[in-house]
């Protein structure tokens, strides 16, 4: 099993370094495959993006990734290569069409709802006197404290 | 009386929630159907262990049982092995061509493995993962089902079983082959 | 004969569980006391009966007794002693022991505070918590029986999910059950005050602590949670918004909303209404939670089980949640919104908006998660949400949180004046613009860095300002400065306790935000003695070293990392378990203030002449870890008793 592994190595390590690629088009930076990468769901994982994801099926995607942008693909092209073979599901965050635009709004509106309700209740509050009974009760002693420590402070 | 009955709603909201929860028991969150049914399979030019060319171009005409598996897969692909064997015997001479593509694995420990299953179809190392990529897989083993007319019919993820390899293939044979 | 006895006493707690619950409502309901007395000791006897399950779950673990299903599954002859202890609650079925006895531990507590101080609550109390247990004896001895035996007994054990063999695994979990179990106390005053009517603030009062208590467990939980996250999973990050790390943070965000709202009911005498939702929203969260990460609905990296159990919780929760809040609406009329507001611009606003915002964030989060589940059930189509969505819609609330953080504690009750504004206000938000100017002439072009930073300047200056006030103050009165400092903290405990919170959300920010914004990585092969390079760190592969382990086999790599003089050797390791079809990373690190040096072992030639290596800098991340530790410091001030106001 380990040995098997340690084998895995030796014949990726050949191929990758043997069959010299063709020359890119054009020169890919790390962060440039690494933006891709994140948006993708790592397949053999658990809710871990391709560019984190330590296995080895990530790291063949990120070659992947990498090739692909390097021959000329713009990112949304290499994206859309793995949701047609994957899915959608393979997007960690859903597109913003559709259906799905239900999961990007609720955040919007879960604030909306409750800054609404809070004005109606703090506007119907305010107009009633706020009366003496709810002012908070501290002992005698205490609002002494509070008001020489507030004269101190002057 | 009717004051304030709909208060009674709010318990009754937490219904949906509950019903989608519900539902959940039904589905398998590791089940994802693929998008590639139905649709022309993505072409591949591999070079067998035996150092034969190995593309799919070439086999046009013929039902096409692609199998990705890996000796390290255990057990799933310890039990498929001789079932993929044994249908490829029976079918061979009906137009139909198993081919194994073996991931993310050694070749000593691969050709181990298709010695010790004295497995006799064409089998071929995808040391990149192009192809596994291009077909979708999650893991193995896992099977495409390829018609006349080359495209993907189906897809088995797990060990396959003799009921399974026949269901599919007498059916695509079944089909015209123009 | 051992897991027999264990069986057996879970069976009798359970039905100890039930009278007590039983017999608590009957003795509340006729007036009995002897009933509740004897609900009482209902509820002693389910403590030392789930207390001797674990004992016995334990003596199996340590004697390797793998007639035992759950310890054959979870241990082999090679598993350590620490982690055949720790392994206990390594499962589905050990974990629920291990809640359990927390929950009677919990229980057992309450008694001993509770019983004479809530009369009138107590039993309903006793009645609720007993409930809970019975519902957890219920699933120990149908649904997730531990003690489920084996035949024929394997001469060896499957062995422990390596992941969990770290040392985060004894504090992780019991940190993040005592916070989830200890939610369950607010829930039960809750629930007895709406049964018997007396919404008032006595069930508040009481409950105000129990929630500071659990809200400190389940941060801790959460922080050594990422940590075990950054150090033992190997994707350097710390928070992946996975739907078991959900399953905690969720109740945690609407804990930390009613810990806040709390205080506008005492003040007040308002939102009672809402802060009873509150508890029942995060008692329900909980729950959600453990169905979430044990019913195998929805895909996480907790790979707990599938089977009967998840019908059981959510079974429970519909019990749960449809009592509860057919409750809430029985006493609607009793909680009407009575209360009034002497001006938008106070305090009470500001604590109003925190709580939108974060009962908002936990919405998002749990609308999130179950979205895949939606989006299959309406639309066929597998969906997935993700980090990148989560940071994404989260981000502007928790700015928005921030700058509350800042405004909430110095603005004036009732009204706030304009000389209030000016002299709480002018100070910091200059600073807080200073620091803005300061950062982008640092080099910070990111909008979203600089706001960050800026917010933070901003809200640590209003602490600093309040402190240094405060402090003036007890000064000028004669006392010399450390003492009175020290004075404030503890007198004040629940305000500066508070304040020492916000300090460490605020540590944590920045190290969130430094670790988003600035981390680099590179992944490359290297032969051995070839050298990397990145952000100034020259790492350089020395050799390969493989050793036997006592339960897996383990390759080590060693990279000497220099910048510019030698730092150190790095020793990341792939490690081999046997029963295990991938091998586990090992990743090694050097922990520093300003940034981490991080590096995973990838593939390796047999020989050891060349090996990958993926060699992270992750900027700032200490932060939060140092920013937790501040967190639980000011939450552990708050917990203390408050001593006696006296002039």
């Amino acid at each position: 099993m380990r040995r098997r592994h340690a084998g895995v190595t030796a014949l990726v390590l050949a191929v990758l370094l043997s069959g010299a690629a063709p020359a890119p088009a054009r020169v890919v930076s790390e962060s440039q495959v690494h933006e891709v990468a994140a948006e993708l769901r790592c397949v053999v994982c658990q809710n871990l993006s391709v560019a984190d994801s330590p296995s080895e099926m990530a790291r063949q995607m990120r070659v992947i990734v990498r090739e692909r942008l390097e021959a000329g693909e713009s990112p949304a092209e290499v994206v859309q290569y793995f949701v047609d073979r994957y899915g959608e599901w393979i997007l960690l965050s859903p597109r913003r069409r559709g259906f799905n635009l239900l999961v990007w709004f609720a955040p919007l509106a879960a604030v909306a709802v409750g800054l609404a309700i809070v004005a109606v209740l703090v506007r119907r509050w305010t107009r009633r006197p706020a009366s003496e009974g709810t002012v908070p009760s501290l002992d005698p002693a205490m609002r002494e404290r509070i008001r020489r420590e507030t004269e101190a402070e002057r | 009386m009717s004051r304030r009955a709909w208060r009674w709603l709010i318990p009754l909201a937490a219904l949906p929630l509950l019903a989608l929860l519900a539902y959940g028991f039904r589905v398998n969150p590791r089940e994802i159907p693929s998008p590639l049914v139905g649709r022309p399979a993505p072409g591949f030019a591999l070079t067998a262990f035996d150092a034969t060319p190995l593309t799919l171009d070439a086999q046009r005409g013929r039902v096409v049982v692609v199998n990705f598996w890996a000796s390290w897969c255990y057990p799933a692909c310890y039990e498929e092995a001789p079932v993929l064997e044994r249908s490829w015997r029976a079918y061979r001479d009906r137009g139909v061509l198993v081919i194994g593509v073996d991931i993310q694995d050694t070749v000593e420990a691969a050709q181990k493995f298709i010695r010790d299953f004295g497995l006799s179809f064409p089998n071929a190392p995808d040391p990149t993962g192009k192809v596994s990529v291009d077909y979708g897989t999650y893991g193995v083993p896992e099977t495409f089902f390829i018609d006349r007319r080359g495209r993907i019919r189906a897809r088995h993820v797990g060990a396959l079983t003799d009921d399974v390899i026949r269901a599919h293939v007498e059916r695509l044979l079944a089909e015209p082959a123009g | 004969m051992i897991p027999e006895l264990g069986y057996g006493a879970a069976i009798v707690a359970l039905g100890l569980a039930l009278w007590g619950a039983l017999a608590a409502a009957l003795g509340a309901r006729t007036g009995r006391p002897a009933l509740v007395l004897s609900a009482q000791h209902a509820a002693l006897g389910v403590f030392a009966l789930v207390t001797a399950c674990l004992a016995l779950l334990m003596y199996a673990f340590l004697t390797f007794d793998f007639s035992v299903r759950y310890v054959a599954t979870n241990t082999n002859l090679g598993t350590p002693f620490y982690y055949r202890i720790t392994g206990v609650w390594g499962a589905l079925e050990g974990s629920i022991i291990l809640w359990t006895w927390m929950l009677a531990l919990y229980t057992l507590i309450v008694i001993l505070r509770h019983r004479e101080s809530a009369r009138e609550l107590y039993p309903w109390v006793l009645t609720v918590m007993l409930g809970v247990l019975a519902f957890f004896l219920l699933v120990i001895t149908v649904a997730a029986p531990p003690f489920a035996r084996l035949h024929p007994v394997p001469a060896d054990g499957h062995g422990l999910n390596p992941l969990l063999e770290d040392t985060g695994m004894i504090t992780h979990p019991v940190a993040l059950y005592l916070g989830f179990t200890g939610l369950t106390v607010p829930f039960a005053f809750a629930m007895a005050a709406l049964i018997t009517g007396r919404v008032g603030d006595a069930w508040l009062t009481m409950t105000r602590r129990w929630t500071i208590v659990a809200w400190y467990f389940l941060s801790l939980g959460l922080l050594i949670g990422g940590w075990w996250s950054y150090h033992v999973l190997g994707w350097g990050g710390y928070w992946a918004w996975d739907p078991v790390e959900n399953a905690a943070f969720m109740p945690w965000l609407t804990a930390t909303a009613f810990l806040h709202s709390v205080m506008i009911q005492e003040r007040r005498r308002m939102l009672q209404l809402w802060n009873l939702a509150l508890v029942i929203m995060t008692f329900g969260l909980t729950l959600f939670g453990t169905f979430l990460t044990r019913s195998g609905v929805i895909a996480s990296v907790h790979a707990f089980t599938q089977g009967t159990i998840g019908a059981f919780f959510l079974g429970f929760l519909t019990l749960v949640l449809l009592t509860a809040l057919g409750l809430l609406a029985w006493r609607w009329d009793a909680l009407g919104a009575q209360g009034a507001l002497d001006s938008v611009v106070s305090r009470e606003s500001a604590f109003l908006l925190n709580n939108v915002m974060l009962v908002a964030a936990a919405f998002t989060v749990f609308f999130g998660t179950v979205f895949p589940l939606l989006s299959e059930a309406l639309r066929g189509v597998k969906v997935s949400v993700g980090a990148p969505f989560f940071n994404q819609v989260n981000v502007p609330l928790f700015l928005g949180l921030i700058f509350l953080m800042g405004v909430g504690p110095l603005i004036a009750w009732r009204r706030a004046s304009v000389d209030n504004l000016r002299r709480n206000f002018l100070g910091p938000v200059l600073t807080g613009v200073a620091a803005a100017a300061f950062f982008f002439a640092l080099g910070v072009h990111s909008a979203l860095a600089v706001l960050t930073l800026a917010l933070t300047v901003f809200v640590a200056a209003t602490i600093a300002l309040d402190f240094a006030r405060a402090t003036r103050v007890r000064a000028r009165m004669g006392e010399p400065l450390l003492p009175a400092m020290g004075g404030l903290l503890r007198r004040h405990n629940r305000r500066y306790g508070g304040f020492v919170v916000h300090l460490g959300v605020l540590i944590i920010a920045v190290g969130v935000t430094g670790s988003q914004a600035w981390s680099v990585q590179t992944e490359t092969t290297l032969g051995r003695g070839e050298s990397t390079e990145l952000a100034g760190y020259r790492v350089r592969f020395e050799d390969l070293a493989a050793s036997e382990e006592s339960n897996h086999f383990k390759v080590a790599g060693a990279f000497t990392v220099s910048d510019g003089r030698v730092l150190g050797v790095l020793r990341p390791a792939k490690k081999f378990y046997p029963q295990e079809q991938s091998p586990i990373a090992y990743v090694d690190y050097r922990l520093g203030l300003r940034e981490d040096i991080y590096l995973v072992l990838g593939d390796f030639a047999r020989d050891g002449s060349r090996a990958t290596v993926k060699l992270q800098v992750n900027r700032l991340v200490s932060w939060i870890w140092i920013g937790g530790l501040v967190l639980t410091a000011g939450a552990g001030l708050a917990i203390l008793p408050e001593t006696k106001r006296t002039a």
